[in-house]
């Protein structure tokens, strides 16, 4: 509520930062359910590469696909740094998603968040905002997950 | 007053007694005699109309109270019951379950008045002067000529049909004792005794009613028996035969004396009623008979008259459930205000999502129980005593998971009433005389599954009757009867229930359907004369694919199969068809007994774990390289004279095996009706109850994957549908 109430305010949109390599990506925190730390990934045959396979998430059995192989980058390396997002957008099934590793939470306001069309930047990106610390990648999640 | 609280309620018993309304109204038409019939139906158009005025939904109250007034001059004799009739009672229906089921989504009956319906159903009550000297007519002319006198008897007595006591029902040492006891010349009194209707404890005020009589004299017989009145198995009335030495007013006082006797009846008693009579043929003993039929098979042999009345009637299989379930819930003739309520049923209604929560407390705790038993297996056998708790718990934990299972266990019963109705209308509509049978209403299957398996049933049936079923005409020529048989089957097989949907009508004409796919581009000219019979049929299945020549409004819009086979293995189960060009075709579907928790054979393939279900695996088999012998390029092995093929589980998942290639194989026989495979794994680890976990539709692209299961140490293994592989 009080993340709602402060967004709505101040016109601003609350980000999770995360990193791919060297480069940053904003997801919205609405969508995101939990976030967790790389844990044993169980392989599902036959699916599309980007799909890493499923994990136990407190007896849910969770797909989880990796965003550096959506994105078209090079396959995940673990680290100690890797995490799993969990996410969750609306009424549909909850999602993992692997990242390399999770910075910090951002307030942009729609003022910094400069809107790209899809045709550029892989089409998952909606936007980019910017910070002191570098631009953000704002990525469009609800796309991400449709295209499957 | 607030009746928001018992919508829930109301809403299911206004679906139950439309569900029985439309049941009983079918078989009125077959047998529009049946005073029964009539009856139950007056009763539960009373009650519904009850219901929807206590629920303050105006519209379905004034339809429901025009309903029950034609059933009211039905059953008074004024008015005959005729297809024009039984049409508008049809519609009647549909209408309020056109309110019930607004009434579920918005909480209020809408506005529609159905006006043109209650015209209809009062012209139904106007007709009664003229239209009833031409009903009967109609009436004669189909009826047999004994049944038109019955009916004209029944006419002439009304009367008499409903005063008149059935005769007693007694076994042979009853009736002996009765004799035994006018040979002593002892005075005999038949009593009727009647117990009130919110009596909760009969059998306790029978016994007391027996202790009371033992004061005055013997009961030598009864009816029903004592020991069914013990049991409660009676409705409200029961009846003695008591020998005594005095007269017969001080025993009715001392029986009246008993709480909760609404009355005690006395008549002297000589033994005449306990009679074969078969001279008289009115609606009370019929009933009494039919009952009698049903309660015990001893009595049998004496309601031959009775039996064969039935038999003239040929009242279709489904019809005949529907009244024997209907006679059943009758009560004995001499209550004649029978309030339809078999022996007290020890039933409560459970929300089906408290039941789907226990159930996942069930799962979590087998989860619980197999992490426990892996970690006592790596502390290795050091304590006895743990792996005795530990077994105790095993089976503890699987007779709960068998019990809960068996609560969400439902007969598909509820599922298939609506069928009968369904094919009469498609009768009429099509103008094909048409007649379901059904058998297997009992079989059970998970709550779940039955509520998704009526659509797919609805499709198959309405494809039976529209394009399976020929045209009356071209059934003539063909030498079948004109009438067209539909028939619905279930059983269970092993862990799964079977449904077939089976017809006599044309069959799949293959050619048809192998030109149409050419014509649609589906197959190429090549493709279409090497593809056999059955990838033609299963071409089917594919979306917008119909073979009709004719839309119809029923089916062949297209839609129709595809969504049959989608919805069914979302369901974990498959659709199979057999069709004979001519003769007819059969659609089985096969469905897992339950969706939630199986035995499964836990296996290695590679470095990886899998699951198979138990339930489709025939025996294990260790095969030596030698033995594998290649056929059209696939690997068969023989075995006890049956060649089957292999399928190497690493390849298919995409693993490299962890075997030396000359080492011996674990082959797991696997049988999917009448076809076998050899699933080729590396490993097994053994048996283990395991709780199936949907994967989500995102990374649900793998046919023969059709699920996971979480492992005692939290590991994910994913679970091999076999049958997807064969």
């Amino acid at each position: 509520m009080a993340n709602e109430l402060s967004t709505t305010l101040n016109d601003s949109t609350q980000y999770i930062v995360i990193r791919l390599g060297t480069e940053q990506y904003g997801i919205d925190i609405k969508f995101i359910d939990n976030i967790v730390r790389m844990q044993q990934i169980t392989r599902v045959p036959q699916v599309s590469p980007y799909w890493k396979g499923v994990i136990n998430l407190r007896g849910e059995v969770i797909p989880v696909l990796s965003l550096r192989v959506k994105m078209g980058m090079e396959n995940d390396s673990e680290t100690k740094d890797t995490r799993i997002i969990i996410i969750k957008i609306d009424q549909h099934e909850p999602v993992g998603v692997m990242v390399d590793s999770v910075k910090e939470v951002v307030n942009l306001s729609a003022a910094e968040v400069e809107r790209v069309t899809s045709a550029e930047a892989n089409g998952y990106v909606s936007g980019v905002g910017k910070q002191d610390q570098g631009l953000i990648s704002i990525l469009d999640t609800e796309l991400v997950l449709q295209d499957m | 007053m607030d009746v928001s609280q018992y919508l829930d309620i109301f809403l299911d018993e206004s679906r139950e007694h439309l569900q029985n309304l439309n049941n009983n109204v079918l078989a009125l038409e077959q047998d529009s005699e049946n005073m029964d019939t009539i009856n139950e139906i007056f009763r539960a158009a009373h009650t519904l109309k009850g219901m929807a005025g206590t629920m303050g939904y105006k519209r379905m109250q004034t339809l429901t109270h025009d309903m029950e007034n034609v059933f009211s001059e039905v059953r008074d004799g004024n008015i005959k019951v005729n297809s024009d009739m039984i049409d508008t009672l049809f519609q009647c229906l549909d209408a309020l379950e056109g309110y019930v089921t607004t009434i579920q989504e918005t909480s209020d009956e809408g506005d529609n008045d159905n006006e043109p319906i209650i015209k209809a159903l009062n012209d139904c009550l106007n007709a009664k002067g003229g239209a009833d000297e031409a009903a009967k007519e109609e009436k004669s002319e189909k009826a047999a000529p004994a049944k038109k006198a019955k009916a004209k008897k029944k006419k002439a007595e009304p009367k008499k049909s409903e005063e008149k006591a059935a005769p007693l029902k007694l076994s042979d040492e009853d009736r002996k004792g009765i004799e035994d006891a006018m040979l002593a010349n002892r005075k005999l009194y038949l009593i009727t005794v009647k117990v009130q209707e919110n009596c909760l404890l009969k059998a306790a005020r029978a016994f007391l009613v027996f202790k009371a009589i033992e004061e005055f004299g013997d009961i030598i017989a009864a009816d029903p028996s004592t020991q069914d009145i013990e049991d409660e198995k009676f409705d409200f009335t029961f009846r003695l035969v008591v020998a005594s030495d005095g007269e017969v007013a001080p025993m009715l006082t001392a029986i009246k004396n008993v709480s909760e006797i609404e009355d005690a009846v006395g008549v002297p008693f000589n033994g005449d009623d306990v009679s074969e009579d078969a001279g008289e043929n009115t609606a009370a003993e019929e009933v009494a008979e039919e009952s009698a039929e049903e309660e015990s098979e001893a009595e049998e042999k004496k309601e031959e008259p009775a039996k064969e009345e039935k038999h003239v009637q040929t009242a279709p299989a489904p019809v005949k459930a529907a009244e024997a379930s209907h006679s059943g819930s009758q009560s004995q003739p001499p209550a004649k205000k029978a309030a339809g309520k078999p022996a007290v049923n020890r039933t409560v209604r459970v929300d089906i999502e408290k039941l789907d929560s226990l159930m996942n407390l069930v799962s979590e705790l087998i989860i619980a129980k197999n992490s426990l038993v892996s970690s006592a297996t790596s502390l290795g056998n050091g304590s006895n005593q743990l792996n005795d708790h530990i077994e105790y718990l095993e089976s503890v934990t699987t007779n709960l998971h068998e019990s809960v299972m068996k609560v969400r266990m439902v007969p598909i019963e509820s599922v298939v009433t609506k069928f009968p109705r369904m094919i009469r209308d498609l009768s009429k509509k099509l103008n094909k005389p048409l007649e379901l049978y059904m058998s297997g209403e009992e079989t059970e299957l998970d709550r779940t599954v039955v509520d998704e398996i009526g659509d797919p049933l609805m499709h198959l049936l309405r494809n039976s009757a529209d394009h399976g079923i020929e045209e009356p005409e071209v059934r003539a020529q063909r030498g079948k009867p004109e009438l067209g048989s539909i028939y619905l089957d279930a059983y269970q097989d092993g862990n799964n229930v079977v449904i077939e949907v089976r017809d006599d009508g044309n069959g799949i004409d293959v050619e048809a359907v192998r030109r149409k796919a050419v014509e649609r581009g589906v197959l190429t000219e090549e493709q279409a004369a090497a593809a056999d019979e059955n990838e033609i049929i299963s071409l089917l299945f594919q979306p917008s694919f119909s073979t009709a020549k004719q839309v119809t409004d029923v089916s062949g819009r297209g839609v129709g199969l595809d969504v049959v086979k989608s919805k069914i293995e979302s369901l974990s189960g498959e659709v199979d068809v057999k069709t004979k060009l001519g003769e007819g075709s059969t659609f089985s579907i096969r469905l897992p007994l339950t969706l939630a928790i199986i035995q499964a054979l836990m296996v290695v393939v590679g470095n990886e774990k899998y699951a198979i279900a138990l339930g489709s695996i025939q025996t294990i088999e260790d095969i030596s390289p030698a033995d594998i012998k290649t056929v059209q390029g696939r690997e068969v092995i023989n075995m006890r004279g049956n060649v089957i093929p292999l399928i190497r589980l690493d390849e298919v998942v995409g693993v490299e095996s962890n075997r030396q290639p000359d080492d011996n194989m674990v082959v797991l026989i696997a049988k999917k009706g009448d076809k076998l495979a050899g699933l080729v794994v590396d490993e097994l680890i053994g048996q283990q109850e395991i709780v199936i976990k949907s994967m989500g539709k995102y990374i649900n692209k793998c046919k023969f994957i059709s699920g996971a299961t979480i492992l005692g140490d939290g590991e994910i293994a994913l679970i091999i549908d076999a049958n997807a592989l064969i």
